[in-house]
């Protein structure tokens, strides 16, 4: 089977912590899944290594068809060939209206020289009115984010990420801070966006993660527990043991 | 959607029509062209303040936008002062030496004149040759050109080095003020080439108009820094107003989040350091033929400090906020340090504005960054009722109802 994201043995030691420990992962180029672990076990980390912000002691990170080898790239290169990040607070520029965000985010070119040339052209508006309206911020777009409520400025920023157009997106928490009511549209987003592209979810709910309907992750002490359905992996008793076993 | 730069910035046509009526107000009052109630030492003072005030707009690029707080920008200033001031003591030199040479019996040679005019120039640090980097101070093109390569060569190297280290905040104003330190130190010495702390003098002549009044040549340069200033207004408000200023604001307020977004950071900084260089450079070249002398001295830390706190006081983020606060800082400071604001006697202690000026300025300077860190700019906003609400950098928080992070956890 082809994948998108090929991760293979990697590992990183912070201070003689090992946080990661010769941790393989993939996933295919139109496929959701859902990482989950208890606090520790190295969720964060694993996407500080795939987003290129932290170097791996050792082990590969490859992305795409061509093969590129994210080790080698900077956190721009890596966002511009294709993977989208979204955190779990959300970071929008609150200084900046709905709008700037999201021309921000806008796929064009990131060359300074290119963008001290860059005009809104029609279809650029349109495309933005687009995505807002997707968002559920049509009637935001001049407002300043930092003055929409939190579970807006997550929207905002899932809005940031469909304009990125990645095809790859790593989700960190995307339930948190949300109504019920969001929540359901979040996880039925997060399926549609799916149908076209790799989607990883971490996420600490299990009833969100049930909802997905998706592949499971289990993640523990930096590295790959157990994999498959979730009625697979909650079965798993050395995942009880870990994990499920103290709730 | 197809709106010009002055319909999205109103600011941008109100400035320019004030700098107008500034410049015809002055023209009109000066001694060569007019009245006569402004006098030239005044236009020249004027003139000075126009050209301090273009490198606070390079200063509120680089700190008030891209969030960089360079305490080294007038080390590019003085650069570009040192590089016109060259070609200005070579050229006026040469034309004196020309004139004694001219009483001999036989035409001088191309050497002899060029001898003659190291002597003239390096008498006063013991030297009588010309050193490397004066090979191209007898060409006005070549030094002019010189003056945007050098402090942008400068600025390139130097902010290639800190950015990619990604040295930032704290950290890099150490850094910026450390090399316009080092720079200076080395500007000291008599065998730098540059007169050591004798500096370079006479820049007020211009070479070739020595029939022309300095009445007139203050006027003339007033016009020109006026001009200058004008077109980078422009030029800057389509920087800042457009993507590119969106960038860079992001950058200011969260970097890391800019990265992941695509947007190579460093290329941006780097961009935006050497650009705001080159400003000053320039501001730099109109300044000192004005001041008509530069030495070391002008490179020191403090003069970029300055720098800093006049976009403060004037309200950084905001163009014309910059402006108005090197306009105004350095126009009560030449008041203050002038002489002519009488003393206030407390009986124990006598405050005399001469030396009081700079304690004044740093109470001011710290009240403002306490009490009002929008600076004068501020005030623009207080008119046209715009408040801004102060979350202390927090967000708003969440929506009634929606589920909070800590109950997310769970």
């Amino acid at each position: 089977m082809s994948s998108i994201l090929e991760v293979s043995g990697i590992s990183v030691s912070f201070d003689g912590f090992r946080a990661i420990n010769n941790l393989s992962f993939s996933i295919g180029p139109a496929e959701l899944r859902a990482i989950i672990g208890p606090n520790g076990a190295g969720k964060s980390t694993f996407m500080d290594i795939v987003t290129g912000k932290t170097r791996p002691d050792e082990g590969t990170v490859t992305f795409g068809e061509r093969s590129l080898n994210c080790l080698r790239m900077s956190e721009a290169q890596i966002a511009r060939a294709g993977i989208g990040r979204k955190f779990q607070r959300p970071t929008v520029f609150e200084d900046q209206t709905v709008t700037e965000n999201l021309t921000l985010a806008l796929k064009a070119s990131r060359n300074p020289l290119r963008v001290l040339g860059w005009r809104r052209k029609l279809i650029d508006a349109e495309r933005i009115a687009a995505l807002a309206a997707q968002v559920g911020l049509a009637d935001q777009l001049a407002r300043k984010s930092g003055e929409l409520s939190h579970g807006q400025k997550q929207w905002l920023e899932i809005g940031m990420l469909l304009a990125q157009e990645p095809r790859v997106l790593l989700v960190d928490e995307p339930a948190a801070g949300m109504t019920l009511a969001e929540r359901e549209q979040t996880t039925a987003m997060l399926v549609d966006m799916a149908k076209t592209r790799a989607v990883v979810v971490v996420e600490h709910d299990m009833e969100f993660i049930r909802r997905l309907n998706c592949k499971v992750t289990v993640l523990h002490e930096g590295s790959v527990l157990a994999e498959g359905s979730l009625d697979h992996v909650t079965m798993n008793p050395a995942v009880i043991d870990v994990y499920l076993g103290r709730g | 959607m197809k709106q010009g730069i002055l319909a999205r910035n109103p600011s941008v046509l109100i400035f320019l029509a004030l700098l107008a009526l500034f410049t015809l107000i002055v023209t009109f009052g000066s001694e060569a062209y007019g009245a006569g109630f402004v006098s030239t030492s005044f236009v020249k003072t004027l003139g000075k303040t126009l050209c301090l005030c273009l490198a606070a707009l390079a200063m509120d690029l680089i700190w008030g936008y891209a969030g960089i707080l360079s305490l080294g920008h007038m080390a590019f200033f003085a650069l570009g002062g040192y590089l016109i001031g060259m070609w200005l003591m070579y050229a006026r030199t040469e034309e004196i030496v020309v004139a004694a040479l001219a009483q001999d019996a036989l035409p001088a040679t191309a050497e002899e004149i060029r001898q003659g005019i190291a002597t003239q120039i390096f008498g006063v640090v013991g030297s009588s040759d010309l050193p490397l980097v004066w090979s191209f101070a007898y060409s006005l093109p070549i030094q002019l050109a010189l003056v945007i390569l050098v402090p942008g060569l400068l600025a390139l190297i130097f902010g290639w080095l800190a950015f990619r280290a990604r040295v930032t905040g704290v950290y890099l104003s150490i850094l910026t003020q450390a090399m316009t330190l080092a720079l200076a130190l080395y500007l000291f010495q008599n065998d730098s080439g540059l007169r050591g702390n004798n500096g370079l003098s006479g820049l007020q002549n211009l070479p070739g108009l020595g029939d022309v009044g300095q009445d007139q040549l203050s006027v003339w340069f007033f016009w020109t820094s006026a001009l200058a200033l004008a077109g980078a207004y422009i030029v800057l408000s389509g920087v800042v107003g457009g993507k590119f200023g969106s960038v860079i604001r992001a950058i200011r307020d969260d970097e890391a989040r800019v990265r992941f977004l695509g947007y190579s950071v460093e290329s941006y900084k780097l961009f935006i350091f050497t650009l705001t260089a080159v400003i000053c450079a320039i501001a730099g070249v109109l300044y000192y033929p004005q001041a008509g002398i530069i030495n070391p001295a002008e490179l020191a830390p403090i003069a970029s400090i300055y720098l800093a706190v006049w976009v403060a006081i004037g309200g950084r983020g905001r163009l014309y906020g910059a402006v108005i606060g090197a306009a105004f800082v350095s126009l009560m400071s030449s008041l203050f340090t002038g002489g002519r604001v009488p003393a206030i006697d407390l009986g124990i202690l006598r405050i005399d504005w001469v030396d009081w000026w700079q304690v004044l300025l740093g109470v001011v300077f710290v009240l403002v960054t306490l009490f009002a860190p929008k600076g004068i700019g501020g005030l623009f906003d207080l008119a046209l009722h715009r408040r801004s609400p102060d979350r202390k950098g927090a967000p708003l928080g969440p929506e009634d109802g929606s589920l909070q992070e800590k109950e997310a956890l769970e």
